[in-house]
C-alpha cells in the first residue's frame, strides 16, 4: 500500500442521545481501492457512510477526503468534491423519468449537451435505455437501484459509496452488479456495504468488519472468513457450515 | 403523472400561446366590448397571477407559502406610495416589484438558509402577511406618512394613480388595463413554463421530489429554493401592483387571511400540478363568486364556495384541470376500445 489515502477517519464518533452508534473509528482507504464493509445490523456501517457524505455530522473526530477536512462540510459541498453515494433505501426522484434522474446527476458535472450524452452513455452501460422515459417510481426495486447507481456514475465521482447495492436483486442482477463494480473500480475508488457473502466473495479484496460502532478487524476476505472473532459476532454458524 | 419536469415546449404550444396573446389584445374591441365585463375579467387575470405565484412555488418547488398575499399587498402599497410621491408610474411599477422581491429575498434567506422545515415556512409566511395587515391597519393617524402620502390605516388609499403609457403620458383606459393584465398573465405563464425547462427549473423539480438526493449530487438546494421564492414573490408583487391599478385602491385586506385562503382555494381547485390549472381555478371560483354575489346568496357565499372546494378535492385529487383532462383521456380510450 504505497498509494496515499484518499479517505481518512480519525477517532470518529456519533452519539444519538445516549447511544454511541459510532464509538471511535479510525479508517484509511487507499486511492483506487475496493473495500467491503460488513458487520451485523446496527454495527454503524450506514451511519459511517452518512457521516462521510454530510448527511450526519460526527459528534467527535475528523474525516479527510483527498487531504481536505470534510468533517463539518455540507452534503452538497462533499458531493462537489467528488464523493457519490447510493443509499441503503433507493434514493431517487420517483416522479421523474430514468433519463431525467440521470441527467440531473450528469448536469452537475458537465455542461448542457455534454450532460445529455453522458446520461445516454450511462443508461446504455446499465441497460436502462429501454426504460429511459418511464417514471422511476413505477419501476421494480432492482431497476430503481440501477437508476441510483447510474446517477452516482454520471456524476463521475472519485470515491463511490454503495450501501447494499445487491439488496432486493435477483441472482442475475446481483452478478451483473458485481461485474459492474469490478469494472468501475478500474478508475474509481469504491466502498461497499453488504450482507450477501456470495456477493462479497465476487468483488472483495480487503474487508473491514464493524461491530458495535467500532472496527473489529480489517483483513483479506479469506482471512476474515476464518477469523474466530468475526465468526463469533457476525457470521456464526452460517460460515462454519 | 402529475407535475413532471417539463419537457421543451413544441411548436403547437408556441402557436397556442401566440393565438391567445393576439386574442387577448383584440378581445376588448371585438369580444368583450362591455366595460363592466372588461373590469370583471381584468381582475380575474390579476388574481390568476397571484394564484400562479403560489402554485409555481408549491407545485414545482414543493414550498407551500401561505402568505403570498404579503408580497401582493406590499407590491400594491409600494407602487401607490412611489407613484403618489414621484408623480410617475412606469418607474414606480418596476421599483415596487423590485422592492418587494428584495423583501422576499431577505425573508426567504432567513427561512431557507436557516433550514427551517417546510411546515414552519408555511406558518411563518402566513404570520408575516397577518402582521402586515395589522401594522397597516394601525396607521390611521396623521403621523403615518411616507413622503406626501398618508397610509390611512384600515380605510386604505383610494387615490392609487392609474398607469400612464411611457412618454405619451396618456392614462390607460379600461380596455388598456384589460390588455395589459391579459398580456402580463400570458407572459408570466409562458416565462414560468420555459423556466421549468432550464437546469434551474429541473433542479427545482428535483428538490420537490427528493431534496436529499439533490444535495448529494452536489446542488446547493437552498440557492434554488431562494431563487424560486424570490421569483414567486415578484409575481405576487406584480399582481399587487395591477390590483391597485385596477380599482385605484389599496387596502389592508390585500394582506388579510381571507385573501390568503382564497389563493389556496384557487390553486387547489385548479390543480397545482400544471401552470394552467390555477389560472382556470381562479377563473371558475371568481366567476362563481361574482354570479352568486348578484343572486342575493349573500351570507351563504362562503359556505357554497367551501362546498365547491370539498367537492373538487373529493372528486379530483389533483385538481379540476388535471382531473378533467385525465377523465377525457380515459373516456376517449373507452370509446376507441368499443369502436
Amino acid at each position: 500500500m504505497t498509494a496515499p489515502p484518499i479517505l481518512e477517519a480519525h477517532g470518529v464518533e456519533k452519539r444519538f442521545g445516549g447511544v454511541r452508534a459510532i464509538a471511535g473509528v479510525d479508517f484509511a482507504l487507499a486511492d483506487g481501492e475496493l473495500r467491503c464493509l460488513i458487520g451485523p445490523n446496527g454495527a454503524g456501517k450506514s451511519t459511517f457512510f452518512k457521516m462521510i457524505t454530510g448527511q450526519l455530522r460526527p459528534t467527535a473526530g475528523q474525516i479527510l477526503f483527498a487531504g481536505a477536512d470534510i468533517t463539518r462540510a455540507e452534503a452538497h459541498q462533499i458531493g462537489r468534491l467528488g464523493i457519490g453515494i447510493k443509499n441503503q433505501v433507493p434514493d431517487v426522484f420517483d416522479g421523474l423519468s430514468v433519463r431525467e434522474n440521470i441527467w440531473l446527476a450528469a448536469r452537475r458535472a458537465d455542461k448542457g449537451p455534454r450532460a445529455r450524452s453522458v446520461a445516454d452513455e450511462v443508461m446504455a452501460r446499465l441497460q436502462l435505455a429501454d426504460i429511459a422515459d418511464r417514471p422511476v417510481g413505477i419501476l421494480a426495486h432492482g431497476q430503481r437501484q440501477w437508476t441510483e447507481i447510474g446517477m452516482v456514475l454520471a456524476r463521475k465521482p472519485r470515491l463511490i459509496l454503495l450501501d447494499e447495492p445487491s439488496a432486493g436483486m435477483s441472482l442475475e442482477e446481483t452478478n451483473r452488479t458485481a461485474a459492474l463494480i469490478r469494472e468501475v473500480n478500474r478508475t474509481t475508488t469504491i466502498i461497499v456495504v453488504e450482507h450477501d457473502m456470495q456477493f462479497i466473495r465476487q468483488i472483495a479484496t480487503k474487508v473491514t468488519v464493524f461491530h458495535q460502532g467500532r472496527i473489529l478487524v480489517e483483513d483479506s476476505f479469506d482471512r476474515i472468513m476464518t477469523d474466530a472473532r468475526v465468526r463469533d459476532v457476525y457470521l456464526g454458524r452460517q460460515a462454519a457450515a | 403523472m402529475g407535475a413532471n419536469a417539463a419537457s421543451r415546449p413544441r411548436a403547437p404550444w408556441w402557436f397556442a400561446v401566440g393565438i391567445v396573446l393576439i386574442a387577448a389584445i383584440l378581445a376588448p374591441y371585438y369580444l368583450v366590448t362591455d366595460i363592466s365585463d372588461q373590469i370583471d375579467i381584468s381582475i380575474i387575470f390579476v388574481l390568476a397571477l397571484l394564484a400562479l405565484s403560489m402554485s409555481f412555488l408549491w407545485g414545482y418547488a414543493g414550498i407551500l407559502s401561505f402568505g403570498q398575499t404579503a408580497f401582493f399587498g406590499l407590491g400594491g402599497y409600494a407602487y401607490t406610495v412611489l407613484a403618489l410621491n414621484l408623480h410617475e408610474t412606469t418607474f414606480s411599477f418596476f421599483a415596487a416589484i423590485a422592492l418587494t422581491m428584495l423583501f422576499a429575498a431577505v425573508l426567504g434567506y432567513f427561512m431557507i438558509y436557516g433550514r427551517i422545515s417546510d411546515i414552519y415556512l408555511s406558518v411563518i409566511t402566513l404570520v408575516v402577511t397577518l402582521i402586515f395587515e395589522k401594522a397597516i391597519k394601525s396607521t390611521s393617524g396623521d403621523q403615518y406618512v411616507i413622503g406626501s402620502v398618508r397610509l390611512n390605516g384600515q380605510n386604505g388609499i383610494p387615490t392609487v394613480p392609474s398607469l400612464r403609457i411611457p412618454w405619451s403620458g396618456t392614462e390607460l383606459s379600461f380596455d388598456g388595463v384589460f390588455i395589459l393584465d391579459a398580456v402580463l398573465l400570458i407572459l408570466v405563464y409562458a416565462g414560468l413554463r420555459l423556466l421549468l425547462t432550464t437546469t434551474f427549473g429541473r433542479v427545482l423539480v428535483g428538490i420537490r421530489e427528493n431534496t436529499r438526493r439533490i444535495e448529494l449530487l452536489g446542488y446547493d438546494s437552498r440557492r434554488y429554493k431562494l431563487g424560486a421564492f424570490v421569483i414567486s414573490g415578484g409575481i405576487a408583487a406584480l399582481a399587487g401592483v395591477l390590483y391597485g391599478v385596477w380599482n385605484n385602491f389599496v387596502a389592508p385586506e390585500m394582506f388579510g387571511l381571507k385573501r390568503a385562503a382564497e389563493v389556496i382555494v384557487w390553486v387547489i381547485v385548479g390543480g397545482k400540478s400544471t401552470l394552467v390549472g390555477p389560472i382556470v381555478g381562479t377563473a371558475i371560483v371568481q366567476y362563481l363568486q361574482n354570479k352568486l354575489g348578484t343572486q342575493s346568496v349573500g351570507e351563504w357565499l362562503p359556505l357554497i364556495l367551501g362546498f365547491v372546494l370539498i367537492l373538487v378535492v373529493l372528486l379530483f385529487r389533483n385538481g379540476l384541470l388535471p382531473g378533467l383532462v385525465g377523465g377525457i383521456g380515459w373516456a376517449w380510450r373507452q370509446v376507441r376500445r368499443v369502436a
